[in-house]
């Protein structure tokens, strides 16, 4: 038997009878026999709690912990030790769904709160419950804006966006039946010129641009919402949260849907997730917002409280006609960006985009003067930048790694070109070291 | 006790449909808004768009329910009701005062798969 199964003999014994076959074994008679999985798990029979604790630490002794010049959309940002303690708590830990209001005050409360800051980071007007992670919070703002647009089934993506992003909208597309077309880069940023020609057929029901871009670029999107809007068609701006916080917002462009990952709110790396992602938009927009929105109200005592509102187009209600079917909130996840906005607040946010980009300058024009550097764009960027390299672009960063730093990632698409991030955790001596080593190396 | 009027056509959906020479008048009757509760929100048609007898066309969606909206006629969409984008609850009071959309009719044989006002009645009992 199975020996982390609940169930005990008898149960199984009950449960065969019932559906009326002898054995197991007969229950997966359809299965052909070469397919199945004949041995035994791979774990131990049983260990004590000592045996338990030290035998992770000896795993745990495997890592080789990197310090991290890397980013490409999740960043190692400073991250408030209060807030792995506060989400800790066993009220926001259960895997209950804010459904009966009466008592989810609490979560209805945080989760309000993060779609208020989201907004007031962004410039938009209102924001859902968040999404799975920036990624799919992207393919969702593609979905709306076909829904919004009625007639449409197409949708266009600049090639300055994240390829990750990129494969999780193509992803959505294909089975939405949603035609997805690249608007060109020029120049490291979304071609204008390009995307406008796209927009004359009149048949674009949504525009996807991302700032900073997959070189770490701010782009400039001046004119992209007066263009879109004279096609009728939708502005949607996947914008770096943290970013925000200094650099001019998607509503500030006139973006209709703002989307992205909200990792860059202090959340850790986590070795690649759980993250979450946000989406926001104006509101004419509200009805076609996925998921979950709380609004504040008052109850029959005239005393503040929260609801899940608009839940009526929401997929357990009319699922044949909602938007999307995949929009569960990641709520404790929104907890923690939540808590992260609240103890960094506005300045704070600041300083950590005032000091990832001095920072970020300051690698970027040491690498340059090694002479083994040059920069792919000459275009303003914040923490990150991409540069070509005279060097051996793999046996450079296997040289780094071995000396304990993960030193950007290798820009697709290209043999020698890196992208740098450098965020308000790294320091000086760091920044020195890396680019002692690149010298080194050269 | 909801309104039914006298002179107009009725679908199983609780759809009324009033016709004045090739075009008819779409809205929802006095049983449905009932039925549904506080209107917070009309799904509008869009003009030019093709309504099938039978199909969806639009939705209301109340506190607690969303519902589609089923056409009572063939027809295309020459008017809607804008008024119903801002105040909704315009159907809680007078659901056949405030039509949802005007269409030019294809087919008036199609009317006689509709109720009259006395049958209408008899379902809403």
């Amino acid at each position: 038997m199975y020996k982390y199964f609940p169930h005990t003999e008898s149960d199984i014994a009950e449960m065969l009878e019932r559906i009326g076959v002898s054995s197991l074994d007969d229950l997966y008679a359809e299965i052909p026999e070469s397919i199945r999985f004949d041995k035994d798990y791979n774990l131990h029979q049983s260990m004590s709690e000592d045996e338990v604790r030290s035998y992770f630490k000896e795993l745990g002794n495997l890592n080789h912990p990197l310090i991290s010049f890397a980013g490409g959309g999740a960043y190692d940002h400073y991250s408030p030790s209060v807030i792995a303690q506060l989400i800790a708590r066993s009220e926001y830990l259960t895997a209950y769904t804010p459904y009966q209001p009466e008592i989810s005050q609490g979560t209805l409360q945080y989760i309000f709160e993060f779609q208020s800051m989201i907004c007031e980071l962004t410039g938009m007007e209102c924001c859902n419950a968040s999404m799975y992670d920036g990624a799919t919070a992207t393919a969702e703002a593609m979905l709306m804006a076909i829904a919004h647009a009625k007639k449409r089934n197409k949708v266009i993506i600049s090639r300055t966006v994240s390829e990750r992003v990129i494969a999780v909208v193509e992803t959505y597309a294909r089975f939405h039946g949603v035609v997805l077309d690249y608007i060109p880069e020029k120049e490291g940023v979304t071609d204008k010129a390009a995307m406008e020609q796209m927009l004359a057929a009149d048949d674009v029901a949504g525009v996807i641009v991302s700032t900073p871009n997959r070189y770490g670029i701010i782009e400039d999107f001046t004119g992209f919402a007066e263009s879109t809007h004279a096609h009728k068609t939708l502005f949607i701006v996947n914008a770096d949260p943290s970013a925000m916080a200094v650099l001019k917002t998607p509503g500030e462009w006139g973006a209709d849907i703002a989307c992205g990952d909200g990792q860059s709110l202090g959340m850790p790396l986590n070795f690649g997730g759980p993250y979450v992602g946000y989406l926001a938009a104006t509101r004419d927009l509200v009805r076609k917002l996925p998921g979950r929105i709380v609004g504040a109200t008052k109850d029959v005592d005239g005393k503040r409280a929260f609801v899940l509102t608009l839940q009526a187009r929401e997929q357990h209600i009319r699922r044949q006609k909602a938007n999307s079917n995949i929009c569960s909130n990641q709520s404790l996840m929104a907890l923690y960006v939540t808590i992260y906005m609240a103890l960094m607040g506005k300045r704070g946010l600041q300083e950590v985009n005032e000091k990832s980009y001095a920072g970020a300058h300051y690698l970027c024009d040491k690498l340059l003067a090694t002479g083994k550097f040059s920069l792919c764009f000459d275009k303003p960027f914040l923490k990150e930048f991409a540069v070509r390299t005279t060097l051996n672009r793999e046996k450079l960063l296997k040289h780094l790694e071995e000396k304990g730093f993960l030193a950007g990632i290798p820009v697709e698409g290209t043999d020698d070109a890196l992208l740098f991030c450098v965020t308000e955790k790294r320091t000086r001596e760091e920044i020195d070291n890396l680019v002692s080593l690149i010298e080194q190396e050269g | 006790m909801s309104t039914v009027l006298d002179g107009l056509y009725y679908s199983e959906s609780h759809e009324w449909l009033k016709v004045k020479g090739e075009f008819g008048y779409i809205g929802i009757t006095d049983y449905a808004q009932h039925q549904l509760g506080n209107v917070v929100y009309v799904d509008l048609p869009e003009v030019d768009d093709e309504l099938n007898q039978g199909e969806e066309f639009g939705a209301v969606e109340s506190v607690k329910a969303a519902s589609d909206l089923l056409s009572p006629i063939s027809g295309t969409v020459v008017e809607i009701n804008e008024a119903l984008e801002d105040k909704p609850e315009l159907l809680n009071e007078d659901a056949f005062n405030n039509w949802i959309c005007k269409v030019k009719i294809n087919d008036t044989a199609e009317l006689s798969n509709l109720m009259d006002a006395e049958a209408y009645k008899a379902i809403c009992e």
